[in-house]
């Protein structure tokens, strides 16, 4: 079992979609974690640590990535 | 993954939250467990006031390791013993040009041993790394970061991982390959690059210097502020232009001169720090001007290749730091950032790397608008050497004047007239 945690950004027009909980659903044997967010009328992120086999959290995350929601790591940018 | 720590010298009280503030000890951990949030090193600076003064300072060694009392390793330094300590250049000839009484240049492009400022921050990263049991490092870096990384931790006899993205310029992967890290090329675009490297830091025992061992890391930044300080008498400048790419190194100017005034090593501290970036990456700079406290991600198209993050770390605590510091932020186009290249070259003999051009061309226009005065007191920082990025100024610096070998037609090229013994 991994745990991987990733910075999710939400654009404008996402913002009111449901897109975990559609994740959830999709992915049932993958666990999310919201632990931190800022949801604004035209911005919104979250901290989400997923739970569960590390291919089926790559599954949910391009899962996500489809619903045109911009996935980083925690750490956001790395590559200095 | 969270690593023991060995007996911690008492300066170091442990890591903190930035965002919640839960503390713990000072292992190898650089993100909240409760809120994700990330983690900063915390001192007791009870401990180290009475035993910190100017004297102690100065009979120091003439590296960045004589400020070790405010640095997070617990024993004595390993890595990078000749890192920092730097010129301050007074820089005439470039104030006159801008209309400034007082510039200096705080010269990192001659830090030892890779010519950067990250060789401060390196050297406190590994020296972090041996005493936290690890004999592996990593970094993900297009340039200056991994040059530092491999270089030291050859130096230091350390197992290296290197990692870049697959389509890199070849004289940058050289400027790896020479130290025989292993360099490893990721395909597929930078987003993978960044997450997997992120993957792997969470998953491997190494000392992923920016990732995992980011709060030692990025304390190392801070002796840029201690420096220019004690090289200007022990004075605080009025205003210090810094240099922009994850924001981690103006956030720690920033904590470096405020721990020096707290600690008393200087009466007065009222210094703007002035945020610098590149236009076609500056989504810090950008928010700080719609008065945002928020920045939003963007592609970075820029030749200051050093400052292209588009989605910085510390972007959030550098609009933050810039702010209580009474300081600004602003921008110059890839034209302009050759212009500060060449410039700088030519009024103080100084060949800076791109992000230099950017601070010199940020500082030209912060005097043009007046938000630097005349009179104030201006230190500007130019991290990187332009031995690095030569590509930048290639079309900007002319060509050799070819004559005959002949006398006169040399004195004849130049103007110099046939001068009769
Ligand atoms: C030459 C140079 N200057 C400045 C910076 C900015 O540093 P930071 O990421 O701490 O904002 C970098 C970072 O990569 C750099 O290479
Ligand atoms: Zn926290």
């Amino acid at each position: 079992m991994a745990h991987l945690r990733f910075h999710l950004r939400f654009p404008e027009d996402k913002i009111k979609e449901p897109v975990l909980c559609q994740i959830n659903r999709a992915f049932p044997k993958v666990d999310t974690n919201i632990r931190r967010a800022d949801v604004r009328e035209k911005t919104g992120w979250m901290d989400v640590e997923f739970s569960g086999d590390p291919a089926e959290i790559e599954r949910a995350i391009a899962g996500i990535r489809q619903k045109g929601v911009i996935v980083d790591p925690i750490e956001l940018n790395v590559v200095e | 993954m969270a690593t023991p720590a060995p007996m911690d010298s008492d300066k170091i009280k442990g890591l903190v939250c930035r965002e919640c503030g839960k503390e713990y000890p000072a292992v190898s951990l650089h993100v909240c467990d409760m809120c994700f949030g990330p983690l900063e090193v915390q001192y007791n600076y009870k401990v180290i006031k009475p035993r910190l003064t100017r004297k102690a300072i100065e009979a120091g060694p003439k590296s960045l390791w004589r400020y070790v009392d405010l640095l997070p390793i617990a024993g004595n330094p390993t890595v990078g013993l000749a890192a920092g300590f730097t010129p301050l250049v007074p820089a005439k000839n470039l104030g006159d040009e801008l209309g400034l009484d007082t510039l200096y240049l705080k010269n990192d492009t001659v830090n030892h041993p890779t010519l950067s400022f990250k060789d401060r921050v390196v050297s406190v990263a590994l020296t972090r790394a041996r005493e936290l049991g690890y004999d592996t490092v990593a970094c993900a870096s297009t340039g200056n970061l991994a040059n530092s990384v491999a270089a030291h931790a050859a130096a230091a006899k350390m197992q290296c991982y290197v990692f870049i993205p697959h389509d890199l310029e070849a004289s940058k992967v050289l400027g790896n390959l020479v130290y025989r890290p292993n360099v490893v090329e990721v395909e597929g675009n930078y987003d993978d690059v960044n997450r997997l490297c992120s993957e792997i830091a969470g998953e491997h025992r190494w000392a992923f210097v920016n990732v995992n061992l980011r709060p030692y890391y990025a304390e190392g930044s801070k002796t840029l502020a201690y420096e220019v300080v004690e090289q200007l008498g022990w004075d605080a400048p009025d205003h210090i232009i810094v240099p922009m790419a994850s924001g981690s190194l103006l956030t720690k100017i920033w904590k470096g001169l405020n721990e020096f005034h707290k600690l008393g090593l200087i009466d007065h501290m009222a210094t703007k720090v002035d945020g610098a970036q590149a236009e076609g990456c500056s989504p810090i700079a950008t928010a700080h001007k719609l008065g945002r406290d928020f920045f939003k991600p963007v592609k970075p198209t820029t030749i200051a290749k050093s400052l292209a993050i588009g989605n910085p770390a510390d972007g959030y605590y550098a609009l933050k730091a810039a702010a209580e510091s009474g300081g600004t932020m602003d921008t110059v186009t890839d034209e302009e950032i050759v212009e500060g290249m060449t410039l700088l070259a030519q009024t103080e003999g100084i060949f800076a790397e791109t992000a230099g051009g950017v601070t010199i061309g940020v500082l030209k226009k912060l005097v043009k608008q007046g938000i630097i005065k005349r009179t104030e007191t201006t230190v500007a920082l130019i991290t990187g050497n332009g031995l690095k990025t030569q590509e930048a100024v290639m079309n900007a610096v002319g060509r050799p004047t070819r004559i005959s070998p002949s006398l006169v037609h040399f004195q004849k090229t130049f103007g110099l007239g046939n001068h009769e013994r």
